[in-house]
């Protein structure tokens, strides 16, 4: 029995860790964002913005580390190393709130794809970094990214009696606003940072793969969006902490008021205890334990509601100057909202826990 | 990484489930089936009967040494044995604020003397050792207490004089370990001692009383200068220097709000009971709300938060890195689950929970859990401060 990770484990976290505090501040966060007004006239980007470049240049350089393989086995260019590798870098890809589909492209769909014995020759670009892909589970249309990304999937269970997990490519895929002139039109969303578009019209083959090896892909999808909102939270933390140990009302720090002290409180013992079930959920994967989905879902369940709790907790603490998008709160709480309904919401997920358990 | 247990861990698993499997049913049977609270006179009497049982086969304090009558068991094989215990559907352990506030104090701060009397004792369940800390206006403010221990050099011994309340199962233990002003006209967190006292000392008035349940779980102890000599225990009645009774017993503190006193095993039980609760009960005609199958998940899914939890702070701590303040944390966590778990099966049985059941007992008890060993409220303000780092108030 050892529940805890490995020095080289941490070792690539905090290597990632510095390139995204480095590379991925909240004004690079903020440049994802589309400017000017949207269609129903927000001007959801406003603020401080760092210049486009650097948006790119954050892939670039998680694809030259290696991390857009580290799921991916070394016979195609990747690490070929686990989720008990990789949980702690998505962490920090949420901490982050990294505006690049990391989670879909290098967690998901490389190695479903290599799994698959990558039936559309995308793995090598995949890998890369050169080709980014969304994966929508559950019969989501929100395609995160979606005015980018050239390889679209689709997880699913089969409504018929067998219940089988099957994994379809998307192609030929119109989004709702589209016109035989403009394609992708972004969607008006809470986080503008997904550039999600929403599918009116596509076509699908009849699936690739299916089954447990689709399944897993699923798992491994809702474990790392689990970590993400993990990393999130902590964000929101930490910001929140810094701001009401600042701020002086009444003559003193809000920070030491006590109805400040309680919420925050509650909020850090949300993480702490949310974040044990996403690490143990990915040992359970990279084991093949056969409880292992519904460890994720545990995990996806609780670090859901942490996430959002906390973002409740940043908000109120923040007071009006966290209401604003100048501020940064808003983009790590949009983020956080957005993921707790990904990959399946907190209830599906308690449902799916509850059908483990035989109820 | 590796959640698995090791061979030996496995064969300590299976050796304490066969032991108390056999155990409970004898033990039960010895009192016709018809258990009573361990917070009652008759029933504190059956579960002595039980104490003295896990003692005899060296089940009462594993993580104990063998020479004070454990088995020398790892924090592992210590929450292998809790998870067993209440899976089996072990009783409440009335010697447990012995077992687990005092003797981690013993052990840390006793002289070889004093661990040689008192720790076999209370093993054995011989001595019964409660709690004396809360008086009446000090409760969350535990700093402000004014029980007094005068010096008496001619005697050779303490003069003690105050009252103490809330104390659990005084009614029926022999001992109290408690804080006293020993140094008279101190303030606050100075001047306290730490002092072991037998409840049969002349001067000394335990009045036993109800809880919210109806049984005579609490106690408030009298003491009208009563004398505690100094060899009332073999080794002196003074845990820790005189006038350091603060910081000797920040050292319980801890482990009463950590893991020591309300291990996952205890959680994990419950919520796997929950969960049979909704089975039986969904199964009935007209079945249940089936938004309480969420709440069921959910419940089960943060004891096995709390599991996993305990998992990592226990190789945290092998590992050199020790909780410290965090365990304000797992106070909040444990005691918030504890009647979110009975709140949820008490739904269940819907009109029928009114009926005392073990149920209802346990939702009772379970909520005074935010209440003891340090409000939650204060437990909040610990874990910003000392964690998050907020200013002080």
């Amino acid at each position: 029995m050892r529940f805890a990770f490995t020095d080289d484990q941490l070792a690539f976290r905090d290597a990632v860790r510095d390139l995204l505090a480095r590379g991925c501040p909240p004004e690079v966060v903020r440049a994802a964002w589309p400017e000017g007004a949207d269609d129903h006239g927000a001007r959801k980007g406003e603020g401080a913005r760092a210049e486009a470049g650097r948006v790119t240049k954050v892939w670039d350089d998680l694809a030259e580390m290696g991390v857009l393989g580290i799921a991916t086995s070394e016979a195609v260019g990747g690490l070929g190393l686990g989720e008990l590798d990789w949980v702690l870098l998505a962490e920090e890809t949420g901490y982050a709130a990294l505006p690049h589909p990391f989670v879909d492209t290098a967690l998901v769909a490389a190695p479903l794809a290599e799994a698959a014995g990558d039936p559309h020759g995308v793995l090598a670009e995949l890998v890369a970094g050169t080709r980014t892909a969304a994966v929508l589970p559950l019969g989501s249309t929100l395609v995160p990214h979606g005015d980018a990304v050239t390889y679209l999937l689709t997880l699913d269970t089969r409504p018929t009696s067998d219940g089988a997990w099957v994994a379809r490519r998307v192609q030929a895929g119109l989004a709702v606003g589209d016109d035989e002139h403009h394609r992708r039109h972004l969607a008006d969303v809470l986080d503008g940072g997904r550039h999600v578009t929403q599918l009116g019209a596509w076509q699908s083959d009849a699936g690739f793969a299916e089954g447990p090896v689709v399944e897993r892909a699923f798992d491994r999808g809702a474990l790392a969006v689990a970590a993400q909102l993990v990393g999130l939270g902590r964000r929101m933390l930490d910001l929140t902490v810094a701001y009401v140990a600042e701020r002086r009302q009444f003559g003193r720090p809000i920070g030491s008021q006590q109805a400040v002290k309680h919420h925050l409180a509650d909020a850090a013992k949300g993480l702490r205890f949310a974040a044990p079930l996403v690490y143990g959920a990915a040992w359970s994967l990279a084991t093949d334990d056969p409880d292992a989905s519904r460890a994720v879902s545990a995990a996806k369940s609780l670090a859901s509601d942490a996430a959002r709790a906390t973002a409740r907790a940043a908000l109120q603490c923040h007071g009006a100057i966290g209401y604003t998008v100048e501020y940064d709160l808003h983009l790590y709480l949009k983020r956080a909202e957005a993921l707790a309904r990904a990959w399946g919401d907190a209830a599906w997920h308690r449902g799916r826990v509850a059908t483990a358990l035989g109820i | 990484m590796d959640l698995t247990w090791s061979d030996e861990e496995q064969d300590f698993r299976a050796e304490a489930r066969a032991w108390l499997g056999a155990n409970l049913a004898d033990w039960r049977a010895r009192h016709d089936d018809r258990i009573l609270s361990g917070d009652t006179e008759a029933g504190f009497a059956q579960h002595l009967d039980w104490e003295r049982t896990l003692f005899r086969d060296r089940w009462a304090v594993v993580s104990w040494p063998a020479e004070h009558g454990g088995r020398d068991a790892s924090r592992w094989e210590w929450l292998i044995f809790e998870e067993e215990y209440y899976r089996a559907g072990g009783p409440q352990r009335v010697t447990q604020n012995g077992i687990f506030l005092l003797a981690p104090t013993v052990f840390e701060f006793g002289t070889p003397e004093q661990q040689a009397h008192i720790l076999p004792r209370m093993a054995a369940a011989e001595d019964l050792w409660c709690q004396g800390w809360s008086e009446p206006n000090a409760g969350s403010d535990l700093a402000s207490l004014t029980c007094r221990a005068t010096r008496d050099d001619e005697r050779g011994g303490w003069v003690l004089d105050g009252q103490k309340t809330w104390t659990t199962r005084g009614a029926f233990c022999t001992h109290l370990f408690g804080l006293f002003r020993t140094e008279p006209g101190s303030e606050r967190h100075r001047g306290l001692s730490y002092l072991l006292v037998p409840l049969d000392l002349d001067g000394v008035t335990v009045r036993g009383f109800g809880r919210l349940d109806g049984d005579e779980g609490f106690a408030e102890v009298f003491f009208d200068g009563a004398f505690l000599p100094d060899d009332a225990i073999p080794g002196g009645v003074v845990l820790g220097e005189v006038g350091r009774g603060w910081s000797v017993a920040m050292a319980t503190t801890s482990s009463e709000r950590g893991l020591t006193l309300r291990s996952p095993g205890r959680f994990t039980a419950t919520a796997d009971r929950l969960v049979d609760l909704y089975r039986s009960r969904a199964a009935r005609p007209g079945g249940v709300d089936p938004a309480l199958r969420d709440r069921v998940a959910r419940g089960w899914i943060e004891a096995e938060a709390y599991r996993l939890q305990t998992l990592q702070t226990v190789t945290d701590d092998a590992e050199g890195r020790p909780a410290g303040a965090a365990s304000s944390f797992v106070k909040l966590w444990w005691s918030e689950l504890d009647v979110d778990l009975h709140e949820t099966a008490l739904d269940l049985l819907g009109p029928d929970a009114e009926l005392d059941s073990p149920w209802s007992k346990g939702w009772q008890f379970a909520l005074s859990g935010p209440i003891y060993a340090g409000t939650n409220e204060i437990q909040r303000n610990i874990a910003a401060e000392r964690v998050l780092g907020l200013p002080r108030t």
